[in-house]
């Protein structure tokens, strides 16, 4: 199996800064019939499209790689519909100054990573996206730090086991099957 | 049935248990995630035991293709259960799928039981029914095991005093491939009802009044414990409600720890232990309590007696408010941003700031879901309903759990109080709450719905979701709008309860 590799990404950015969006809205629940993971770059935000000025699926989006969300981004449904989505649609980080639980595993599982960052960053950030929107922002999961142009460098935190993973390649199921002769001593003594 | 009070091997090794001496008071999370450490490898999370994966339809497919690229087998099919509950029609008398897309999804469920040797609930059978329902009715839900699943109400079977929680489709494929999962132990927090709640006042008001508080994210990184005399009340199908909704306030998981109640519902199911393997088990679950002077990382009191039937009137289900108050001005916010979020709230659900929802006219009412489609929930619905007519343009679909429990309420003649009020009396399956199976609303329809989720769009798009309990939803059902259902005295001389 490939494992989703990432180190660090330069990007524009797009922004959807309601808090606490649900993953009913990143993809709606009808979108979740299918039995493969592909094909679901259309369904990502599918019902907020029509929302004037909403930036998924225009022109002024395209090719933007990194999602700066309100806070308590995805929080809702376990669908990991949501990251695939989210992936499928271009994106490979998501900037929020929170994530629900189930989704920030998720995303981190498909190489979309979660970067959290204090309010007063956040509020930096969109109003430096909004005097710029081609501002081109870095995520450098090595150093864990964010990079705007003229601001300082704001570290983030991602899980150590979940960094080194995206680092180097590995393959979470991969390792945790290398655990199976402690898996079956744990079965045994029960 | 007594790993919950043996501190497993991996236990001393986990650098971030607290439970490393036995004289440490613990929490009765800490007992749990304790007991099931598989390893703590260096730099990595622990490698947790799971002993029960429940599986459905929607978040499962992906898991098993991962399994056949891979050559895996299922590692523990005897601790894997699975059923068809979202994307499965509820129809009377008509069980073909109509949609395509879900009938190969099921399809797909049907032949991945048969591949991996699973054990599948199918539709029309006895134990068919939603994942969370089925899971504690077949005695496979018990205390001190650590249960997953697909999905985020996995949090239900945390009722029953054990660890419950959802994941995500590659999880899903990990716990399929070696029974266990990479987890960070998550923080606890307590939240305590004390007194009792007034009469009208169910398990739902008492989750939503929780919520409310808490807001969608407020319990994001913990496991919650209900604990307190207004729990201690509750029968399994309240402790179920409560347990159902912690992932709306952002939790891990929620739990409450069992007692006489919880073992007198599981005596005699078709999983639980018998005879002498039985007064065993009961030994082993009466340790799974939070020690006298265990340590929460935070811990939240609720004056239970002071709630009073709660309903949503936004767009999340931490925008409630007790029936009675008025839906928040975006006018009296002196937060921008929270102006903002309430002004959006309701510019979707067309509600009227200022206000009372009493009186608000309702299109659709939904009971049903893993929230609320258990026996008691329908006995409660059908008490108000008895005697009485759904409201003329209003349409009410009453959506048993499982099987199980519809047979049940067609033995009580619930079925009839339901069809006789002008109510569809329909198969079990998640419907109106996920809106993927056919059940759903009009865009711009108004329900009063006791399932889980107001979101936007979650009963179908442009759909409009006022959340509240089976007492409240059947309240509305007969008066055609939003109704105190205190206000509604039961007719006749039956009584459901």
């Amino acid at each position: 199996m490939t494992a989703p590799r990432f180190t660090q990404l330069t990007s524009r950015t797009v922004a959807i800064l309601d808090n606490d969006i649900d993953t009913d809205q990143i993809i709606p629940a009808r979108y979740l019939k299918g039995t493969d993971k592909a094909g679901l770059a259309d369904a990502l935000f599918a019902d907020w499209r029509t929302r004037p000025g909403f930036p998924i699926g225009t022109p002024a989006a395209a090719g933007a790689q990194i999602l700066i969300a309100g806070h308590n981004f995805a929080c809702g449904s376990s669908r990991e519909h949501a990251p695939w989505a989210l992936v499928a649609g271009g994106f490979r980080a998501v900037i929020s100054t929170s994530f629900a639980d189930i989704f920030r595993g998720n995303a981190l599982k498909n190489g979309l990573v979660p970067v959290v960052v204090p309010p007063a960053v956040h509020a930096a950030l969109t109003q430096a996206r909004a005097a710029d929107p081609a501002l081109e922002v870095t995520i450098d999961l090595a150093a864990q730090q964010l990079r705007v142009p003229g601001a300082p460098a704001t570290p983030f935190t991602v899980d150590a086991f979940a960094r080194r993973c995206l680092l180097d390649g590995v393959d979470e199921l991969g390792f945790l099957l290398q655990h199976l002769p402690e898996i079956e001593a744990y079965e045994r003594r029960r | 049935m007594t790993d919950a009070n043996r501190a497993s091997a991996g236990d001393a090794r986990d650098p971030q248990a607290r439970g490393t001496s036995a004289a440490r008071p613990r929490t009765l999370f800490d007992k749990i995630w304790d007991a099931h450490v598989v390893a703590q490898p260096d730099g990595a999370p622990t490698v947790l035991y799971v002993d029960l994966h429940l599986v459905h339809e929607v978040t499962s497919p992906q898991a098993f293709s991962g399994l056949r690229e891979r050559g895996l087998r299922v590692r523990r099919p005897d601790k894997t259960v699975a059923t068809m509950d979202h994307s499965t029609p509820t129809r009377p008398g008509g069980l073909a799928i109509a949609d395509d897309q879900a009938r190969a999804q099921v399809r797909q469920l049907e032949r991945n039981c048969a591949e991996f040797g699973i054990k599948l609930h199918e539709l029309g059978s006895a134990g068919h029914g939603i994942v969370h329902v089925i899971g504690p009715e077949l005695g496979l839900t018990q205390p001190g095991k650590t249960i997953v699943c697909g999905d985020s109400h996995t949090s239900t079977h945390g009722a029953f005093g054990a660890l419950a929680f959802g994941i995500g489709t590659s999880e899903v494929e990990h716990v399929l491939a070696t029974q266990c999962l990479l987890q960070r132990r998550p923080k606890t927090m307590r939240v305590t009802f004390d007194g009792r709640p007034a009469a009208g006042v169910t398990a739902k008001d008492l989750i939503l009044a929780l919520i409310a508080e808490l807001g969608v994210g407020g319990a994001t990184g913990h496991v919650l414990e209900y604990a307190g005399e207004a729990i201690r009340a509750l029968d399994m199908d309240g402790r179920m409600t409560v347990c159902n909704m912690s992932i709306e306030a952002g939790a891990r998981a929620g739990m409450i720890a069992p007692d006489d109640t919880t073992f007198a519902y599981l005596a005699g199911r078709a999983h639980a232990p018998s005879s002498m393997a039985w007064d065993r088990a009961v030994d082993a679950w009466r340790t799974l309590v939070t020690d006298d002077g265990a340590v929460f990382d935070r811990e939240l009191r609720i004056d239970a007696s002071q709630i009073e039937p709660m309903i949503t009137w936004g767009t999340n289900p931490g925008h409630g408010i007790g029936i009675s108050q008025q839906v928040p001005d975006p006018a009296a916010a002196t937060d921008p941003g929270v102006r903002a979020a309430l002004e959006s709230a309701l510019h979707y659900t067309q509600v009227a700031a200022g206000h009372s929802l009493i009186g608000t006219k309702v299109d659709v009412v939904f009971v049903g879901s893993c929230t609320n489609s258990r026996i008691s929930d329908l006995r409660a619905a059908a008490q108000i309903v008895f005697g009485r007519h759904v409201a003329p343009g209003v349409r009410m679909l009453v959506v048993p759990g499982s099987a199980a429990i519809k047979a049940a309420a067609e033995a009580e003649g619930l079925d009839r109080v339901f069809l006789d009020a002008g109510a569809e009396w329909r198969e079990p399956g998640c419907s109106m709450c996920i809106a993927m199976n056919g059940d759903q609303l009009a865009p711009g329809q108004l329900a009063v719905s006791t399932s889980n989720r107001n979101f936007e769009g979650r009963q179908g798009r442009g759909s409009r979701t006022l959340l509240a309990s089976p007492l409240t939803a059947a309240a509305a059902a007969v008066t055609g709008c939003v109704t105190d259902p205190r206000t509604l005295a039961p007719l006749g001389d039956r009584r459901f309860a």
